[in-house]
């Protein structure tokens, strides 16, 4: 195998007119992916991006590395079909909530439950784009969108939750406008060893602008996120004077200094521990809006278990070709 | 167990009546172990060189209510000296366990024929809940048949008394005192069954023990009892020399992929959800990871095919098997496996539709769905195998054209065959027809090579799979650019590449073998059929044939598509009958690929096989 080339963003640009709406999130996380892959120490050659349908999916048309548009919800599935065939590849899916949570759901969890290596990039609008406009199983309630005109009246998923609550051993999450972030996050996803699964907070300017503005726009977000770093306090706010302790049997933010709150009181976030309980509540926090990588947990993976049974079975069976299993057993001669 | 072999010699000086074939039906509770003891019966059979053929009829309850009529199991055997093709129609021999499995069954057995029961198990209580108002042991209502009563359940108990087992357990061990006497009236010897028993219960020595007693005390009973009317013997067939094993559809089917994958040097990959009749591939390939299968049972059908969609895009042999509503639910990723023009096999062991439909029985009702269900114009290639042991050579024909024109291939198999067994001639896998599967391009072509370039005679696209350097590329459902594979929505290119798919497939007319006829060449009427008929059909026609009538059977596994000389074939027949498990689909598709002849049909819906009897009476009628 030769050298690895010294890759730059360009490198994983294809051919191929990029056709989001101007000012679309989209564009920020192809350019964050075209970042950071040069980043993973990889071959252009042994990347594979897999989607379904939406917006979002149009993504491995943009990259020049191997992709597969797929049909509606149905990337993770094909994804494992890559990954199984070829468990040396690094494989993506790229898809948004309502290819993901509502008509691929049931891929998406099983996905997860297997913790098979996929990087799972699913692009959270809180709306249907491409269909133009119908609300997803993101949209909140009372949300009024074109199939809700008088508000929406079915409850959300929460996709960090559902990805705990699958058995999900990694879980990100990470808003559109901090590309920089962003490829980091990606950088990590990659690395984890194990189903990864990234959830980016996407404005979609034309059915649903400024869905996560409240919570992600420049002027507000120090204030409103909490940067998740691994080993470090759950600190946040522009003076870092505001944190999160335990209190109650749940998450509070609190400011330092005032009613007696020191540091010492400050929960410190620890991305790899195996219980899941206190990723959960992270998941579920309002106020400030956790960002970063909330769960990383390294176990065995889908497709290493599937290896090693079949590489032993290979190794230790007396039948080398398909002519010893056919004269095998209980055979007669006329 | 030496003696057993010597009770056959004794056995054989008796006065027999030899017939060239036979059909024993077992009939019994789901729980009474019918299955096994049939299949003990017809693999005995098969050893001593009978040609033989087998159909279970299972219900679909795992264990419905005892001794009720819904949930009697059967298993039929057919052998032979003779070429046997079909599990037979007639039941010569019955044994019914109990008053549901008589019930369900009576119907199969001509006047004059053999019944055996197990009198213990007609109660009032077992006469109520099969439905009988009195006991039809007692109201002259068999009178014309030979009914032997033989207390099995008494007599099992009793010859096992004493090795202290639980109820259940003595209980169990009836059907192998009922195979007992089965294998004394046919001359069997009964080693291949007790070796049979020792590994099956190797670790329980107790029950191993028990289940040879009974065997051997049913063997006994049937000797000694003056009541049997006669013993029936029949000689081996004669077939062509070679190795012989008894194979069952679904493991023909997936021995037949593992070969391809060895031959084509590819990766097996099956991604699969269970069901029924189709599982039994599952099963067998994922006994054989040992060659390298990967088997992924997936969280449903479509996850099913899309893993094989993925694999087959990384560069595998793909494949995924199903049954009728399965195949429904594949349809849109069998769509976007012909726009991306990627190799899978699609496996529909079909069943009773529509719906849910009967689980457990046959049918041939999904040809169109196969031919067209899916949106746009969408061509696949698609076979049918017609015997439980071309299965095998099925498989492998679907794969090698799969691979060798990039393009998905509908295998149409059905729970007759596909749970059906037959003796099958092994031959090596060296000497099978090579697969050369779609090249992937050379790593110098890289700086001009485009996705969808083409083998100008086949039209197959190249297959260059992530991990080679320089052919990064993306497919997609949505239409492409011929050859540059890029996104187009142009109205012209989408009609040429709609006609490039169809002439894809056409052309593979080329690749496949022609349509031959068995019987007649020419003459009154032509038989047409397809798939998992043609053991009925060939034994109907080759009867009528050999009493020198004008007929012939053109028996059809190549369905899409069709032999070149299909045409040809037609014209040479003054009569053509469709014969179909369904309501006519493969006379719908050749009434608009060949319009101008005339086409009769011969239809049953009735999730069973066709009788030999039945076609009989119905080419006799339209020969005149």
């Amino acid at each position: 195998m030769s050298e690895l080339p010294n890759y730059t963003f360009k490198d994983f640009a294809s051919d191929q007119e990029v056709r989001w709406c101007p000012g679309c999130g989209d564009y920020v996380i192809l350019r964050a992916m075209q970042k950071a892959l040069p980043m993973m120490g990889r071959r252009r050659e042994d990347f594979v991006f897999v989607s379904g349908i939406g917006c979002s999916s149009r993504f491995p048309y943009y990259m020049n590395t191997y992709g597969f548009h797929g049909i509606h919800g149905r990337a993770p599935a094909i994804a494992t079909g890559v990954k199984l065939a070829n468990p040396k590849l690094s494989v993506w899916v790229i898809t948004g909530d309502g290819d993901g949570l509502a008509i691929g759901g049931n891929h998406m969890i099983h996905a997860i439950r297997r913790n098979i290596d996929l990087n799972i990039i699913l692009f959270n609008n809180k709306i249907y784009g491409l269909t133009k406009g119908q609300f997803s199983p993101t949209s909140d309630i009372g949300q009024k969108t074109k199939s809700s005109p008088y508000g929406n009246t079915q409850r959300p998923f929460n996709f960090g939750e559902l990805a705990i609550g699958s058995a999900g051993q990694f879980y990100a999450r990470v808003p559109d406008n901090n590309p920089n972030d962003m490829a980091d996050i990606f950088v990590a996803a990659e690395k984890h060893h194990g189903t990864s699964v990234v959830e980016v907070l996407q404005n979609c300017v034309i059915f649903n602008d400024g869905a996560f503005d409240s919570m992600v726009d420049k002027s507000v977000r120090e204030d409103m996120l909490l940067y998740l770093k691994q080993g470090e306090k759950m600190i946040f706010g522009k003076e870092k004077n505001k944190g999160i302790r335990f209190n109650a049997r749940q998450l509070e933010a609190v400011t330092i200094g005032e009613n007696g709150i020191t540091e010492d009181d400050i929960l410190v976030h620890d991305a790899t521990d195996p219980n899941p309980s206190m990723h959960f509540m992270l998941t579920q926090l309002q106020y400030p809006l956790p960002v970063g990588v909330i769960r990383s947990v390294d176990s065995s993976t889908f497709e290493e278990l599937v290896d090693t049974q079949v590489s032993a079975s290979v190794q230790k069976s007396k039948f080398k070709s398909v002519d010893d299993l056919l004269f095998s057993g209980e055979t007669y001669q006329v | 167990m030496s003696n057993d072999g010597h009770m056959v010699a004794e056995h054989t000086e008796q006065a027999k009546i030899k017939l060239d074939h036979v059909v024993i039906r077992f009939a019994g509770d789901s729980g009474d172990g019918m299955q096994l003891t049939g299949s003990q019966f017809s693999d005995t059979s098969a050893m001593l060189g009978n040609d033989i053929a087998t159909f279970p009829n299972y219900p679909a309850e795992i264990r419905a209510p005892e001794g009720s009529v819904y949930g009697v199991s059967g298993f039929q055997v057919h052998i032979g000296e003779v070429e046997i093709s079909t599990p037979g129609d007639d039941v010569d021999v019955l044994i019914a366990m109990n008053p549901a499995a008589l019930k369900t069954n009576f119907s199969a057995v001509p006047k004059g024929k053999t019944i055996i029961v197990d009198i213990d198990e007609f109660t009032s209580k077992n006469l109520t809940r099969a439905g009988y108002d009195q006991n039809p042991l007692d109201d002259g209502s068999l009178d014309s048949y030979v009914i032997i009563k033989a207390p099995i359940t008494q007599l099992s108990r009793e010859t096992i008394k004493d090795m202290g087992l639980d109820n259940t357990s003595m209980n169990r061990t009836r059907n192998m005192f009922a195979l007992g006497m089965v294998f004394w009236m046919f001359s069997r010897p009964l080693d291949y069954t007790i070796k049979f028993l020792e590994k099956k219960f190797g670790n329980k020595p107790n029950i191993f023990e028990a289940n040879v007693k009974v065997l051997k005390a049913g063997y006994h009973y049937a000797e000694t009892l003056e009541l049997l009317p006669s013993a029936f013997t029949v000689l081996p067939a004669k077939m062509t020399e070679g190795t012989y094993r008894i194979i069952m559809g679904n493991t023909a089917t997936a021995w037949g992929f593992l070969a391809a994958a060895e031959n084509s040097k590819k990766q097996l990959f099956l991604g699969s959800y269970p069901i029924t009749p189709a599982s039994d591939i599952l099963h067998e390939l994922s006994a054989h990871q040992h060659f390298g299968v990967v088997t992924f049972q997936a969280e449903d059908e479509i996850a099913g095919v899309c893993s094989a969609l993925g694999a087959a895009f990384t560069g595998d042999l793909a494949i995924t098997t199903t049954s009728g509503p399965g195949l429904a639910l594949k349809s849109e990723a069998i769509g976007l496996a012909v726009m991306t023009e990627l190799p899978i096999i699609i496996v529909d062991v079909q069943r009773g539709g529509p719906s849910t439909g009967l689980p457990t029985k046959t049918e041939q009702a999904d040809l169109l769905q196969a031919m067209y269900g899916r949106n746009g114009e969408c061509p696949v290639i698609v076979v049918a195998p017609s015997t439980p042991a071309n299965c095998f050579d099925f498989a492998y024909e679907a794969s090698r054209l799969a691979m060798e024109h990039m393009t998905p291939v509908i295998l149409l198999s059905d729970g007759y065959i596909a749970n059906g067994s037959a003796p099958w001639r092994i031959r090596s896998i060296k000497d099978m027809q090579p697969i050369n599967p779609a090249p992937s391009p050379e790593p110098e072509a890289a700086a001009d090579w485009m996705p969808y370039l083409r083998d100008p005679e086949t039209l197959a696209r190249q297959w260059a799979l992530p991990g080679m350097a320089g052919f990064e590329h993306r497919i997609g459902g949505l239409e492409k650019e011929d050859f540059t594979g890029h996104i187009s929505y142009d109205p012209e290119n989408h009609e040429h590449m709609v006609k490039r798919r169809a002439e894809k497939v056409k052309r593979v007319e080329n690749h496949i073998p022609e349509q031959q006829i068995d019987g007649a060449q020419s003459g009154d009427l032509l038989v047409v059929g397809w798939g998992g008929t043609y053991g009925s059909l060939i034994t109907a026609v080759k009867s009528l044939h050999e009493e020198g009538r004008s007929i012939g059977l053109a028996h059809f596994n190549y369905l899409n598509p069709l032999p070149r000389n299909t045409r040809e074939i037609f014209t040479r027949f003054k009569k053509i009958v469709i014969c179909e498990l369904n309501m006519g689909q493969f006379a719908t598709l050749l009434r608009s690929e060949f319009p101008e002849f005339q086409y009769l049909q011969y239809n049953k819906v009735q999730g069973l096989p066709f009788t030999v009897l039945e076609l009989n009476e119905h080419f006799s009628g339209l020969l005149g």
